[in-house]
């Protein structure tokens, strides 16, 4: 039972830091497909940070260190979208779908690099970081508690004071529902959206860090991150781009992923004999059923999707 | 302070690809004065407006602000200077609350979160002091035009603004809503705020300017002061000609029925009852039968069931002697209707469609326009939509290849009039064809119904303009409540008798 809240939250928590980053790029007004791609750029980052630094920092400024990186790193990455979408005005579920390809091949050819450099007989594209990855987590009993729990529950939190409580979020907003009404008031709409798009990049890159530890303490990064940015769209949109909202649905396919990792400590799961298959299956599945039945009724922001121009009325 | 103009536009001229919007204007506003700006759809009257408020970038001419120049970069510089708009189509964010969208753009924090406290106050204050009312909570999707629009004005009297630009106020407005905002601008007028006016209504520049302004093609016209002018004499200075306002013609030949509708009903879209009940009614050949009443009353359903937009609960219809009750859209054309509707960017056009495109969006699969193997002939496409541009004087930036969306509101009637009469109908299903054009449009459309009409159609007129209705047809049913509940001729009728018709408190049996 330990383990299945354990890991529920583990889940849940990528899922809520990157359906984030997808509520401040769609409340831009700039659809943020690339998610996927995204995560394991910030994951590579978090990756190497352990990499090199364990062991020669302590444990507050390495914890810092792996944050920091893969939020930079998918900071930068996104910059890529931002350039695209909103200054060519490049249509943004194409640019989405090429960050996603290109961040897994670039990410498995960098790491594969590096290894091979260290050692020539390794081609693999794994990092190991199973002594930093001890250092995330206190035991509280049989419960580990990751201190990824807590970012994300400050995230979390700051991210609903920024959207609702400043001049930023509804700044923010404006741009995404009617970038023509935030222009005549003085937005830039080009500054929000950039804004918007960053921020993006920073939580999903934080996202990928939390989710390659998750549960194990190496990562083959050819496999990418099991769909989990979509998955995030998926819960994005159950929430209703709030981030409430998002927190509940988050938890909600978090429990689903979490059942797969644990079903077999469960006497009675074990019992009737599925094959694991299926409970790896499930959070797709779910996701696949929620949408079909909400997405009817869902309010996404008005003007996403949309490259702003200033000549439209 | 030795000037008494508040703003001076000099010598703008402004240009777009293909077209000049604003040739040489010039537009000098007095401080604490109701200064209207007058002109055709497509004059350049809100190209220039958008100049002053920043939005556009004018190639030449200077803004002057109490005799000195300013420039005006974006919208920013104009609400640094006092300028503030409320535009023709609201910039409003719809999921926002009203008091958000006031404060948006220049919000207040203390710590850096907002606070909407002390906001709250001064929009209640300001709502107050200028008979304003509005609900600072709701949200703006859920609120009426009205009320919309009076958020539009809080939020230029939040930003403490003296110079008020209003773009076509009262295009969406009801007859109430018009006689209130009037009243407020007169209200802001007295306590100081100098007020730009954009309008092709000349009533209401008559009511309420001081003076007026007149662009026509770009130009500048001339300014009159309302007091010493006429309505006939702005017309003339905004069309360049004298405009009719009655509607000559000589009396309607009925000939054999060319439209028949027995017992139609019609379902709601928005409440359980059926919003067509039971009508029937015939059109002959060579009349005008204008199906009045106050909007809602059925007359949209009507005309959906009738042109197949909507399946009907019972009745039928004949055209021409053949039933069409269960026929296809393309089979209600094909045998001789044509329509009109009443939301030419929801039935009418394909707003990101080419001109010629939309031209021969109901025969591009004749013989004329596609060849046996299935392509477009594309050589014929444009040379019919040329010599429709030409004969129904469609004017746009591009000619055949403007996107529909790049026209104005009157060219795009224009087209679909165009489109619609030169396929030689039998019957011309007209849903307020006039709605938002100016005086000279307005003429023009009445000519092409009447011309119709002479030519042995039977056109069907569905107007709410109570001019409209009283000029141009030859017989007025009158719905209300999904009824048809008189027949009126409008030769021996009234407007007040036409009144009483329409809101219920006169009924006659009427039979088809």
């Amino acid at each position: 039972m330990t383990l299945l809240l354990q890991y529920t939250l583990i889940f849940a928590s990528v899922l809520i830091l990157v359906a984030l980053g997808g509520c401040f790029s769609e409340h831009s007004g700039v659809i943020n497909l690339g998610l996927e791609g995204t995560m394991l750029v910030g994951a590579m980052g978090g990756a190497l940070v352990m990499r090199y630094l364990t062991g020669s920092v302590s444990t507050p400024v390495l914890i810092l260190l792996v944050i920091l990186v893969s939020m930079l790193a998918g900071t930068i990455y996104s910059s890529l979208l931002a350039v695209a979408s909103i200054h060519f005005k490049a249509d943004q579920t194409i640019v989405g779908t090429a960050l996603n390809m290109l961040g897994l091949a670039g990410v498995t050819v960098v790491v594969k690099a590096i290894n091979t450099a260290a050692n020539p007989d390794d081609v693999s594209s794994i990092i190991q970081y199973g002594a930093a990855r001890d250092k995330f987590v206190v035991k509280l009993g049989n419960f580990e508690f990751s201190w990824f729990m807590l970012v994300t529950v400050i995230l979390l939190v700051t991210a609903y004071v920024l959207l609702y409580k400043t001049k930023f979020g509804l700044r923010l907003m404006a741009c995404g529902e009617h970038p023509q009404a935030a222009a005549s008031v003085g937005i830039s709409v080009f500054k929000m959206r950039w804004a918007g798009v960053l921020i993006s990049g920073a939580l999903a890159g934080i996202g990928g860090i939390v989710f390659i530890m998750a549960g194990a303490s190496e990562w083959r990064f050819e496999y990418g991150v099991a769909g989990f940015g979509f998955l995030s769209l998926a819960v994005m949109i159950f929430g209703q781009w709030k981030p409430q909202r998002i927190a509940l649905a988050a938890l909600l396919f978090g429990l689903f992923r979490a059942l797969s990792n644990v079903y077999s400590s469960f006497g009675w799961l074990a019992a009737l004999n599925i094959p694991s298959s299926v409970y790896n299956m499930m959070p797709y599945i779910i996701s696949l059923i929620v949408l079909a039945f909400t997405s009817k009724s869902s309010r996404a922001p008005k003007a996403e999707g949309i490259p702003y121009d200033k000549s439209t009325r | 302070m030795d000037t008494p103009y508040i703003i001076e536009m000099l010598h703008i001229t402004k240009r777009f690809p293909g077209i000049i919007a604003n040739d040489d204007v010039t537009l000098q506003l007095k401080r604490g004065e109701i200064h209207a700006l007058l002109g055709e759809n497509g004059a350049g009257k809100s190209t220039l407006m958008s100049v002053l408020f920043g939005l556009y970038q004018a190639e030449e001419g200077e803004i002057h602000m109490n005799g000195k120049k300013v420039e005006i970069n974006d919208p920013n510089d104009a609400n640094a200077l006092g300028i503030g708009m409320v535009h023709q189509h609201f910039k409003l964010v719809e999921c926002f609350s009203v008091l958000d969208n006031i404060i948006l753009g220049v919000e207040s924090t203390k710590g850096g979160f907002l606070q909407k406290d002390e906001a709250r106050k001064k929009v209640m204050a300001l709502s107050e002091k200028y008979g304003l009312h509005v609900d600072p909570d709701a949200k703006i999707e859920d609120i009426t035009v009205g009320m919309q629009q009076r958020t539009e004005i809080l939020k230029m009297l939040y930003r403490e603004n003296d110079i008020l630009i209003f773009d076509e106020p009262t295009a969406v407005l009801t007859p109430q809503e018009i006689k209130e905002l009037m009243q407020i601008m007169k209200n802001l007028a007295a306590e100081g705020k100098s007020i730009l006016f954009i309008s092709h209504k000349l009533a209401e520049i008559m009511e309420v300017a001081d003076r007026c302004s007149v662009l026509r093609k770009g130009k500048y016209i001339g300014t009159v002061e309302t007091k010493n002018t006429t309505m006939e004499e702005l017309s003339a200075m905004m069309v360049g000609r004298n405009v009719n306002f009655h509607v000559d013609k000589k009396p309607s030949e009925p000939g054999k029925p060319v439209l028949e509708v027995k017992n139609m009903t019609v379902a709601s879209k928005v409440h359980k009852n059926n919003a067509v009940k039971n009508v029937s009614l015939t059109v002959r050949a060579g009349e005008i039968v204008c199906l009045a009443g106050i909007d809602g009353n059925g007359q949209t359903e009507f005309v959906y069931g009738l042109t197949g937009l909507e399946p009907l609960v019972s009745g039928t219809i004949t055209l021409c002697g053949e039933d069409i009750t269960k026929a296809k859209i393309r089979e209600r054309s094909l045998k001789g209707m044509s329509h009109i509707p009443e939301d030419r960017h929801k039935h009418g056009l394909v707003l990101d469609y080419s001109l010629e495109d939309n031209l021969v969006l109901q025969r591009y699969f004749e013989p004329e326009f596609t060849n046996k193997a299935g392509f477009l002939r594309r050589d014929n496409i444009r040379s019919y939509a040329d010599r429709l541009i030409e004969e129904y004087d469609i004017r746009s930036g591009q000619g055949p290849i403007t996107k529909a969306r790049a026209m104005s509101g009157g060219n795009q009637q224009k087209a679909i009039i165009a489109r619609e009469i030169d396929k030689k109908p039998e019957l011309l299903v007209a849903v307020q064809p006039t709605r938002g054009l100016d005086v000279g449009a307005i003429e023009g459309v009445h000519k092409s119904l009447i011309e119709q009409r002479d030519a042995g159609k039977a056109v069907l007129l569905v107007s709410l303009e109570l001019d409209e209705v009283m000029d141009v047809p030859d017989r007025i049913l009158v719905m209300y409540e999904g009824e048809i509940v008189g027949e009126l001729d409008p030769k021996a009728t009234t407007q007040e008798e036409l009144g009483l018709y329409m809101a219920g408190a006169k009924r006659d049996e009427v039979k088809a």
